[in-house]
């Protein structure tokens, strides 16, 4: 366990190290919860009643974990590039653990990015309705970022490079937010878009954690538990598929 | 140590390595030249067990590298042609993590830490990020690094490339002294062919993907009739140069060099 420990570890002193990809992650989820929490707010509260931020907040944070998640998990390119894959290769560890090391140390990164948003969101308006509930937020917190750094690894694993990176970033990472339930609640849209957003784990994630830190799961909290965590060890173990095919 | 029987890889139509065999007797200083895309770097990858091998056996300190890949990876060091150290740790930090890597007890972990930091003369500069040190400090540490779990093999490919005349010399003291000390194996390649005369117990020269000769830098020398290793190496692989581009060569390389390097 001990080399799972010191991947994890790399991964974190890594990220506390740059300073500016930490206050630069932050910039998007907080112009999406300024921009369409305040501007869409009113409208919001005609349409649907109440606060339009309490709705989104949960979602936001859920993408600040997304994107911080993803990108960890894609530092393999980088590490591929630079050289520093071949070094944990050559080593007398599985790859399993190798892996292992590594989802969970971008998934740890992606928490704090995720508290941080909390944070923020605490900060612009955003109100924990059950306290009690807050360490169940922290578990789907974890469990968004489990399955967001396995999605990472895995392309990662596949890319050589960062060219299909625009690729990627518009045709699976993008989607993954719009089309679930962050920005918008399920009832009354069109059948096609809801059986999206049903099949997308995230949305499980995100009903989760609206569930714990407001009031009412959609889904409910055991199916949004047992569905993310079947869906995150999932990619955990297609990721590390992935992974043992790399040759160097 | 190393025993290599018709070692063969093909990449699609293109043979990269063709029916090798050799083999490095322990504490041998062992020399692996060859031009551009001669196999060098493939033949290096399938006993590190990085590539499997498309047909032929190998033996590394007894154990076969498709089969018993963790029994050989513990007997052996590494120092790759490209670098591969974290530049965003430091240089302890990056010690530190491949002995945690390898299983090295965490006492005898910082005592060899400081050995060898101190053998490299990188022990004062312990705490400072890597992306902050020179080609040939970087060099010094990854030689560093490859010794932390008392390794039985080392492999160096291209070890010197790139460095001034000084660091050369240094490291290749370093590893003169090694073997000396520690009876420890060493398989390099290079394209220093005075060094390679210098340093070499044993050579081989592989060309297209086939060994072309085998033995002392001195019997090479007198098996072709030319003065230096230099001239022995021309006689042995022609003067044609080496396109490796237009060829699927080492391919490996020659992607890497694609992306951008």
């Amino acid at each position: 366990m001990s080399a799972v420990y010191i991947l994890w570890l790399r991964q974190l002193k890594r990220y506390f190290r740059s300073r500016s990809r930490i206050i630069g992650s932050l910039g998007q989820p907080l112009m999406f919860l300024l921009a369409l929490g305040f501007g869409l707010g009113p409208m919001y509260k005609q349409a649907a009643g109440g606060s339009y931020l309490q709705f989104i907040a949960p979602g936001i944070i859920a993408m600040g974990i997304l994107f911080s998640a993803v990108f960890s998990g894609m530092e393999i390119i980088w590490d591929r590039q630079f050289g520093f894959l071949k070094e944990t290769l050559v080593a007398p560890v599985s790859r399993f653990k190798i892996i292992l090391g590594r989802i969970l140390g971008g998934a740890t990164v992606a928490l704090i990015q995720g508290i941080l948003v909390l944070g923020i969101c605490l900060v612009v308006g955003f109100r924990v309705e059950n306290i009690i509930l807050i360490p169940v937020a922290l578990v789907f917190m974890f469990l968004i970022a489990v399955l967001c750094a396995a999605v990472g690894t895995a392309i990662g694993s596949v890319l050589e490079d960062m060219q299909g990176f625009q690729l990627i970033m518009n045709f699976l990472i993008m989607p993954l937010f719009f089309f679930s339930n962050a920005l918008f609640p399920l009832a009354g849209l069109p059948k096609v878009l809801r059986l999206i957003i049903h099949l997308n784990p995230l949305s499980y994630g995100i009903d989760g954690l609206r569930g714990s830190l407001t009031h009412g799961f959609y889904f409910g909290l055991g199916s949004d538990f047992f569905i993310l965590s079947v869906m995150a060890w999932f990619l955990v173990g297609i990721g590390s598929y992935l992974f043992s095919l790399i040759q160097i | 140590m190393i025993e290599v029987n018709d070692l063969t890889k093909n990449f699609g139509e293109f043979c990269a390595v063709n029916h090798v065999s050799f083999s490095v007797p322990k504490g041998t200083i062992f020399g692996f030249l060859g031009p551009n895309g001669a196999g060098k770097t493939t033949t290096i990858k399938m006993l590190t067990t990085t590539l499997k091998p498309s047909a032929g056996t190998m033996e590394v300190d007894g154990h076969d590298p498709v089969l018993e890949q963790h029994a050989v990876r513990r007997s052996f060091g590494i120092v790759f042609q490209d670098p591969s150290l974290d530049d965003d740790l430091t240089a302890f930090e990056n010690m530190e993590l491949h002995g945690v890597l390898y299983g090295v007890p965490s006492h005898q972990r910082r005592e060899n830490i400081e050995r060898l930091l101190k053998f490299v003369e990188l022990w004062d500069r312990q705490g400072q990020f890597v992306k902050q040190f020179s080609g040939g400090m970087k060099r010094r540490l990854e030689i560093a690094r490859a010794l932390l779990h008392e390794p039985k093999i080392l492999f160096l490919d291209e070890p010197t490339l790139g460095l001034d005349p000084q660091t050369r010399n240094h490291i290749w003291s370093y590893i003169r002294n090694l073997r000396d000390k520690q009876n420890v194996t060493v398989f390099f390649t290079t394209h220093y062919m005075e060094e390679a005369d210098r340093v070499a117990d044993k050579l081989a020269v592989i060309d297209h993907g086939k060994i072309v000769a085998e033995g002392t830098p001195q019997g090479l020398k007198e098996r072709t009739r030319t003065q230096s290793l230099e001239d022995a190496f021309i006689t042995l692989t022609g003067h044609a140069i080496r396109d490796e581009d237009s060829k699927v060569i080492d391919f490996m390389r020659t992607a890497r060099k694609w992306r951008g390097r």
